[in-house]
């Protein structure tokens, strides 16, 4: 569990040498990767109830952002959150024994896979209606310019959600009202199942910043380290006092909308697949990272080890935990 | 925080100041405010102008910019901004305007608001309290007019309080900031400015607590938000005829507190439910549902539901009129139901 961090806190960022970044980038990514495709194995296997969104492909994006984040700036995240939550650093015990629906879980296993949250973490929920994250961020970074404070707010959305009025409302709002929050929308390219180019007419969604007098910035969605640098600047900015900033992360999910593998009708090529993962984010950063000797394949390896052996533990953990009491199912309706 | 949650007795010689709906409204959220540096109100047209109601008069002078926010038309981001800055650990108060823009923002509050606190494990509060008008009367048309309380006192996690009266605005809107959850404040425009007896210090009225607005005997009338005026005057009417007529409001419709009114049907043994929403699906068939279940032994008739027409409300004052029940419905229903052996 994270401290609450004092008003005015130093910022972990600063100070940063290249190859802590990239060891850090390197291991966000992993964390997720790992976490996703074991979690995907399990809903294979049927142990899973409900539905699962797998984010495998995009873990640049929610690695990039959160490494510019200090554990005091807020989130809110998506119907596809589990990477955004892995890289803001909640457990994967409490993860997995959400996605199982045990007591023990994130959510108390009340939410499961599309609600996870800790709020200790500033991870203001996964959510379950696309587009419904967005105001919720403005106004947490409402919140911490009411109380002086100078965290952030940072919420993440795909392409399909930039169709709806509540992104619209929000960007004008947190730009009317100059508030320190930070729109990172992940173009994956589908909505659900229906490509960019059938639920939209531009190519790049940054373009609609520009109708709220919000300035943008388009990254590779594959490249953490760009995405970080795009993010450190839009964050500074944020906490600077100098209003909203919109990143577009072109990136690509590797799974199916939902679950692993579901491709009843072909929305999409295995071509187009292959060709997105022959620029894989974390084989690239890898690549780099061994090429100009930030890191080596022994340091790389052991962060892979390391965290198989966290994620069995934490399934252990999840599946011996209890399931939640029935005489319980009305606990926090309300608030006393 | 101060402790006052139990309303002050009014003067008992009826000398207490008496105050307008809107200004007892107002008074009662510049008083929460005070007590609570965390309190802010965001809306279209609260600050600068004070509210096209004048719900909003003179606080932006108090209270200044930071705490009274002017924010596009926008319902969904405003209800949304308040979600995430609730959950922050802010009291934000939103104003709707009219209740009948809550279609534009309904997810962010039944998805977001009401359910955060359920779906976190309960990590997370969301104290946020949404003002609306509601209510037909004005001429405003069908778009301007409803009440629709039914619709969230359907969904699990939102309260909605609808006062009746000065009193029970300020106390009611006092209750609904203090709380630690998302409640709707539905005012009802016709009545903002009627005038009633107010104290002065801050107090709040307990929510999910139902008042007995009348002791009677012979019918027990439960009403809704303005139909306790109408329910009053009725059981006036009636008592000139010899017929004691007990009035019930429930002041908070959700929670709803069945109770009372259930040990009211167990004493009179007749209930007529009125309220100004459309009858079908509405808060009627709940109290009527409820009160049969705990009392049908008790009942010398079945539980009476007088609403609004299957209708939108209508523009032209003669039929928006006959659209909206009134004293003379609420007489002729308790007629009916003593007709009954």
């Amino acid at each position: 569990m994270a401290q609450r961090a004092s008003k005015k806190s130093a910022d972990p960022v600063a100070n940063q040498t290249s190859a802590q970044l990239v060891r850090d980038l390197h291991e966000r990514m992993v964390r997720i990767r790992l976490f996703e495709t074991e979690a995907g194995k399990l809903m294979e296997a049927g142990k899973l109830p409900g539905f699962l969104h797998l984010y495998v492909g995009q873990e640049a994006v929610a690695a990039g952002v959160m490494a510019a984040l200090r554990d005091d700036d807020q989130i809110t995240s998506t119907h596809r959150g589990h990477g955004h939550a892995v890289a803001k650093g909640v457990s994967f015990r409490h993860m997995y024994a959400e996605l199982y629906g045990r007591v023990t879980g994130a959510c108390l296993g009340r939410g499961g896979s599309m609600h996870i949250n800790d709020v200790t973490l500033g991870m203001l929920g996964a959510n379950g209606i696309v587009g419904a994250g967005i105001p919720i961020a403005v106004g947490a970074a409402f919140a911490a310019r009411y109380k002086d404070e100078d965290s952030v707010a940072v919420t993440f959305f795909g392409d399909g959600a930039t169709n709806i009025g509540a992104f619209h409302e929000a960007a004008n709002m947190a730009a009317i009202l100059r508030l320190p929050v930070v729109f990172v929308c992940e173009n994956n390219g589908y909505a659900e199942f229906t490509p960019q180019s059938k639920h939209m007419l531009i190519t790049d969604v940054a373009d609609r910043a520009a109708a709220y007098g919000m300035p943008s910035v388009i990254v590779d969605g594959m490249d953490a380290a760009a995405v970080h640098s795009a993010a450190a600047e839009a964050v500074a900015r944020a906490r600077a006092g100098e209003g909203p900033m919109f990143i577009e992360a072109k990136t690509y999910r590797y799974y199916d909308h939902q679950g692993v593998k579901g491709l009843r009708h072909p929305y999409r090529s295995d071509a187009e697949v292959e060709e997105w993962k022959a620029r894989d984010a974390i084989d690239l950063l890898e690549a780099r990272a061994l090429a100009d000797g930030t890191a080596t394949r022994a340091e790389l390896d052991d962060t892979w080890q390391r965290t198989r052996d966290e994620i069995a533990e934490a399934i252990a953990y999840a599946e011996a935990s209890p399931l939640p009491d029935t005489a319980d199912l009305l606990l926090n309706v309300y608030s006393g | 925080m101060t402790t006052i949650t139990e309303a002050p007795a009014l003067a008992p010689d009826g000398t207490a100041r008496k105050l307008t709906y809107v200004k007892a409204f107002n008074e009662g959220l510049a008083q929460a405010m005070r007590e609570d540096e965390n309190v802010f109100v965001a809306g279209e047209d609260v600050a600068g102008y004070g509210g096209v109601f004048r719900m909003f008069d003179n606080l932006l002078d108090e209270f200044g910019p930071r705490r009274m926010i002017d924010t596009p038309i926008s319902e969904a981001a405003l209800v949304g901004l308040g979600v995430g800055a609730a959950a922050r650990g802010l009291r934000p108060v939103v104003d709707l305007m009219f209740m009948d823009f809550i279609g534009v923002c309904l997810d962010q509050i039944v998805n977001q608001a009401a359910k955060m606190k359920y779906m976190f494990g309960g990590s997370v509060s969301v104290p946020l309290t949404i003002t609306t008008a509601s209510g037909a009367g004005l001429g405003a048309a069908a778009q301007h007019s409803q009440s629709l309380e039914a619709w969230l006192a359907h969904v699990p996690g939102l309260k909605v309080v609808m006062p009746c009266d000065a009193y029970t605005a300020k106390g009611l809107t006092v209750s609904a900031i203090r709380d630690n959850n998302p409640v709707v404040v539905m005012l009802n425009k016709v009545l903002l400015g009627s005038k009633s007896e107010v104290p002065e210090q801050i107090y709040g009225i307990p929510l999910g607590q139902a008042h007995i607005a009348r002791q009677g005997s012979d019918v027990t009338v439960i009403a809704l938000g303005r139909m306790v005026g109408e329910a009053l005057a009725a059981a006036e009417e009636l008592a000139a005829e010899g017929v004691e007529v007990e009035v019930i409001d429930p002041r908070t419709v959700q929670p709803l507190d069945t109770e009372t009114m259930i040990a009211s049907a167990r004493r009179t043994n007749r209930v007529l439910v009125v309220h100004e929403a459309v009858t079908f699906g509405g808060l009627g068939a709940e109290i009527a549902a409820q009160i049969q279940d705990a009392a049908f032994d008790h009942l010398d008739a079945p539980v009476l539901r007088i609403g609004a027409p299957f209708s939108p409300v209508p523009f032209s004052p003669v039929l928006e009129k006959a659209y909206v029940p009134d004293q003379a419905r609420i007489v002729r229903g308790c007629r009916r139901l003593l007709e009954r052996a």
